[in-house]
């Protein structure tokens, strides 16, 4: 490594930085893991939550069912995205613009909205359930459970394989589909045997990001999943339960549930480092010509699935400009009674929303652009601490975050419980990571000898920095920034453990009134977060000419 | 007139790698200065440790009798042309140039004037509004230049300039680099591995290998005398024979022997000499040589190069210029005769050159 002397005022920024990210987020860990092996009468060891928990068959079988819904939605995903991302790639279909869109916009509302909105549809008094009863005059009773949240988390996660798979079509240089025709492959054996194992590292990896978010989701299972408890159920109910609440065995629970999620993490890392192609086409693929029976046919399931995905959406939208009559029984009666419900009742979520929102964008973006460039441009043990430090969020479930903030953040010094800097902070933590992922990527296509030659040309480090590579960087930083934007404001599982009325957001909004059945106002919540999304999706469209993204 | 660099045994080291011990050199004003060698010689440490880039863990550089190691770069008034260009790609190309100037507060109208007078010396003034996305390699390169040489700099730095263009640009890029060095008199340090780049181009080349300074010379000394056998094989193309040597005579065996008057004095024992493709006559009517047999030959127009195996197996290079003459066939016995006063004479087993200073 080339070694030089810089400027100091990198080294200190690099421990102002160190600093935040050990109290923000190492010192609430570390108080987090405390909490959990020690006995709160006399501050001795122990494993009694840990104990507790595994002998329990009532929690276990939390565990157990977590597992099964996340590893059957997720396989539902991976097969779901891995083909329509095919499809997308390697056949013309129509209109595939605008579906790329609408794959993005499903997968950029909170699972949870989904669950509540399958659940007017295919809930107990749903929609399709009260069609399908009355006209084969069954009784059926709606999906819940097990069903309904392998249904919610498979048609919300497989747009996330969806892209990444695409991403990856997009750098198969087609030469590779034509050298493997010449040597004699049809079509069946081209796509077994060159196509799917160069994308399957990329499969992979997606789908333990699925794994991952699903695992830790409690806002559908909580909605949809009725008697049938998950892990994260139990831990927000431990928490946040009325009856019992013992928050040395919530400590323990957000610890068990971090230990899993940091296994997939290195899992998910293991397999993009060690078994990606590093592949960039000259000629991508060309979507190929076909016959009239099988493009019909992929048409017809391209558009259902996105159809289908799209409902819970479009559900929301519809529901909103109507009238209930009792709560959760919409007439059909056109109205905007549903907004100025919520403008009126708590006229600060919207505000809030924004307002946090791009207050921790902001912050995530000076942080990330600064963090990634002392990562990669001015290396030292301190730099390379921050960088790995930052990856912690990574591993941190959001209701876990949310937890953490409370334990951490409840007393003076600082004492930040309710406040809205609690909100923009967490919200920071949880996004910082992806911030600097995408930053690193940005700032590594950018050669050093661009810094170099404005030094040599005289300007010094901080206005090299300055006049260089921040210009450079913006338009990355940009269109990152927009992507930060439209999960911030979906964020529900840390703000939904931290709020207060004062200092409510639009996700945690829509929660509360779903859980309260107030469905008119949650709809009409959820439309406006909707909406937000939908635009911002289009800038970032617009200012980036792409037709993709990444998350 | 271009300043003075002193090189004054400088060591760099990357923890308790040492790339370079105690290294000197010294460059003339005004002087085109190449550091010549295979990659990982440390030419490019040794540049940047010049222009600042890299620490200076041991000696001292001078420019101009001013130690400069411990002055920031962007104090050292050195301009630098990297290897990708560098080109700022936001700023437009008379922005790029106008940088260096911008950064030394020259006002406004008296830099974009400055400017637009170096364009013109590199000939890229009608691209001055345009992106350098829109420009092609050689016209980047040709920005680069001139944001190195407008900010008027005590030395003028590049590393590979012309790696990334293609054949015929850089043959095209390295003839301006050489006319504007000598129309503005700057003293000039240049990196690169390619030989026949440093040998166009270069006042003097210093040839590295292995953090070490082999030979430093005129291009046609270090191609004709050179130092050593590294040197030798490295610049251009150098078949090694063994011979003894005593009295001043070379003896190849088989009866050939060879008088030299160009060897160090009292000269004895196992030599090597290092014979270029053009210094060796062929011969096919006995004349007393080396036997050897042609194994293949090509054509090049200008020049007929042979490829001939001698009697202990090994490959030889020949190169004559072409006549009316038939070519020999594939299989034919000859002799070599060696120019006895162009040859080079290494020692066998310190690899340094025998011949005499000046010969």
């Amino acid at each position: 490594m080339k070694k030089r002397r810089y400027s100091p005022i990198w080294t200190f920024l690099a421990l102002l930085i160190l600093a935040l990210f050990l109290i923000f987020v190492v010192y609430p860990l570390i108080l987090i893991l405390y909490k959990s092996v020690v006995n709160p009468a006399d501050n001795s060891f122990t494993l009694e939550n840990f104990n507790r928990f595994f002998t329990r068959k009532y929690y276990t079988n939390t565990l157990k069912n977590s597992f099964s819904v996340t590893i059957v939605s997720t396989l539902i995903s991976a097969t779901l995205g891995l083909v329509i991302a095919y499809i997308t790639r390697q056949y013309k279909i129509a209109g595939s613009k605008w579906l790329n869109i609408c794959i993005v916009v499903s997968y950029l509302s909170p699972p949870f909205i989904g669950a509540y909105a399958w659940i007017q549809l295919l809930g107990r008094n749903g929609l399709f359930t009260r069609l399908i009863n009355n006209l084969f005059g069954l009784s059926f009773g709606g999906i819940y459970g097990f069903a309904g949240i392998v249904l919610v988390f498979s048609l919300q996660s497989f747009p996330l394989v969806y892209m990444y798979v695409s991403g990856a079509l997009q750098n198969l240089d087609n030469s590779l589909n034509e050298a493997a025709e010449s040597l004699g492959a049809n079509n069946f054996q081209r796509v077994t045997g060159i196509i799917l194992p160069l994308v399957l590292p990329t499969v992979l990896a997606s789908s333990l990001l699925v794994f991952m978010r699903v695992f830790s989701d409690f806002g559908t299972p909580m909605l949809i999943g009725e008697g049938y408890r998950t892990f994260p159920v139990v831990l927000y109910n431990q928490f946040m339960g009325e009856v019992t609440n013992d928050s040395y065995f919530a400590a323990a629970l957000c610890v068990i549930i971090m230990a899993i999620t940091l296994v997939f993490f290195f899992l998910q890392r293991y397999i993009a480092a060690k078994h990606s192609y590093a592949m960039s086409a000259l000629k991508p693929m060309l979507p190929r010509a076909q016959r009239m029976a099988p493009k019909i046919l992929c048409h017809v399931f391209v558009y259902l699935v996105v159809l289908i995905a799209l409902l819970p959406q479009l559900t929301v939208i519809v529901t909103s400009f109507l009238r209930e009559s009792t709560p959760g029984i919409f007439t059909t009666e056109v109205s905007l009674i549903n907004y100025t419900t919520i403008f009126s009742k708590n006229p600060l979520v919207i505000p809030n929303t924004y307002l946090f929102g791009l207050a921790a964008i902001a912050l995530v973006v000076i942080f990330g652009v600064l963090i990634s460039y002392l990562a990669v441009r001015r290396k030292s043990i301190i730099t390379s601490t921050v960088d790995t430090l930052t990856m912690l969020p990574y591993i941190i479930p959001g209701s876990v975050l949310g937890i953490c903030f409370l334990y951490a953040f409840a007393k003076p010094p600082l004492a930040l419980t309710g406040t809205a800097a609690i909100i923009i902070i967490s919200l920071t933590v949880r996004r910082m990571p992806y911030t600097i992922r995408s930053s690193t990527a940005i700032i590594s296509q950018i050669s050093p000898s661009i810094e170099e030659a404005a030094v040599s040309l005289g300007a010094s480090e901080m206005r090299s920095f300055g006049e260089i590579m921040l210009p450079m960087m913006m338009p990355g930083v940009i269109s990152g920034a927009i992507m930060s934007w439209v999960t911030v404001i979906s964020e529900l599982s840390s703000s939904i453990m931290l709020y207060r009325a004062s200092t409510q957001t639009l996700t945690v909004a829509v929660y509360t009134e779903v859980i309260r059945d107030c469905f008119g106002n949650a709809a009409a919540y959820s439309t406006v977060l909707t909406v937000t999304s939908v635009l911002s999706l289009l800038l970032f469209f617009k200012l980036t000419g792409r037709r993709d993204i990444s998350v | 007139m271009g300043v003075a660099i002193h090189i004054d045994n400088v060591t760099k080291a990357y923890g308790k790698n040492i790339v370079i011990q105690g290294l000197s050199a010294e460059i003339k004003p005004g002087e085109f200065f190449t550091l010549l060698g295979p990659s990982g010689c440390g030419k490019t440490t040794l540049l940047r440790m010049i222009i600042g880039f890299n620490t200076i863990e041991g000696g001292e550089i001078r420019v101009n009798d001013k130690v400069i190691n411990s002055i920031p770069t962007n104090k050292r008034n050195m301009g630098m042309v990297f290897q990708n260009y560098a080109v700022f790609p936001h700023m437009s190309v008379r922005d790029n140039v106008a940088y260096g100037l911008k950064t030394r507060r020259m006002p406004k109208a008296e830099r974009y004037r400055k400017a637009n007078e170096i364009l013109k010396l590199v000939k890229i003034d009608q691209y001055a509004d345009r992106m350098p996305t829109q420009l092609s390699g050689g016209q980047q390169q040709r920005v680069a230049l001139a944001r190195a040489i407008v900010i008027e700099p005590e030395v003028l730095l590049m590393d590979e300039p012309l790696s990334n263009l293609d054949a015929k640009l850089r043959v095209e890029m390295r003839n301006v680099i050489k006319q504007i060095q000598h129309q503005i008199g700057i003293t000039t340090v240049y990196v690169t591995h390619d030989q026949e780049e440093a040998l166009a181009i270069s006042d003097r080349i210093a040839v590295m290998h292995e953090g070490v300074i082999q030979q430093i010379g005129t291009p046609k000394h270090i191609y004709q005398r050179p130092a050593n056998e590294f040197v030798s094989t490295f610049i251009g193309l150098s078949n090694l024979l063994d011979a003894d040597c005593s009295g001043d005579v070379l003896d190849f065996g088989k009866g050939y022997k060879v008088p030299m008057n160009t060897l160090k004095e009292g000269v004895n024992g196992k030599v090597h000499v290092a014979v270029r493709p053009e210094e060796f006559i062929i011969h096919t009517d006995g004349t007393p040589g080396i036997p050897a047999t042609v194994s293949s030959s090509v054509f090049l127009g200008m020049t007929q190069h042979y490829f001939l195996t001698l009697e202990n197996g090994k490959e030889i290079e020949v190169v004559e210029n072409s006549d009316l003459s038939d070519i020999l066939p594939d299989g034919t016995k000859v002799t070599l005769e060696v120019m006895p006063m162009k040859v080079n004479v290494f020692d066998a087993q310190s690899r340094h050159t025998l011949i005499r200073e000046g010969a």
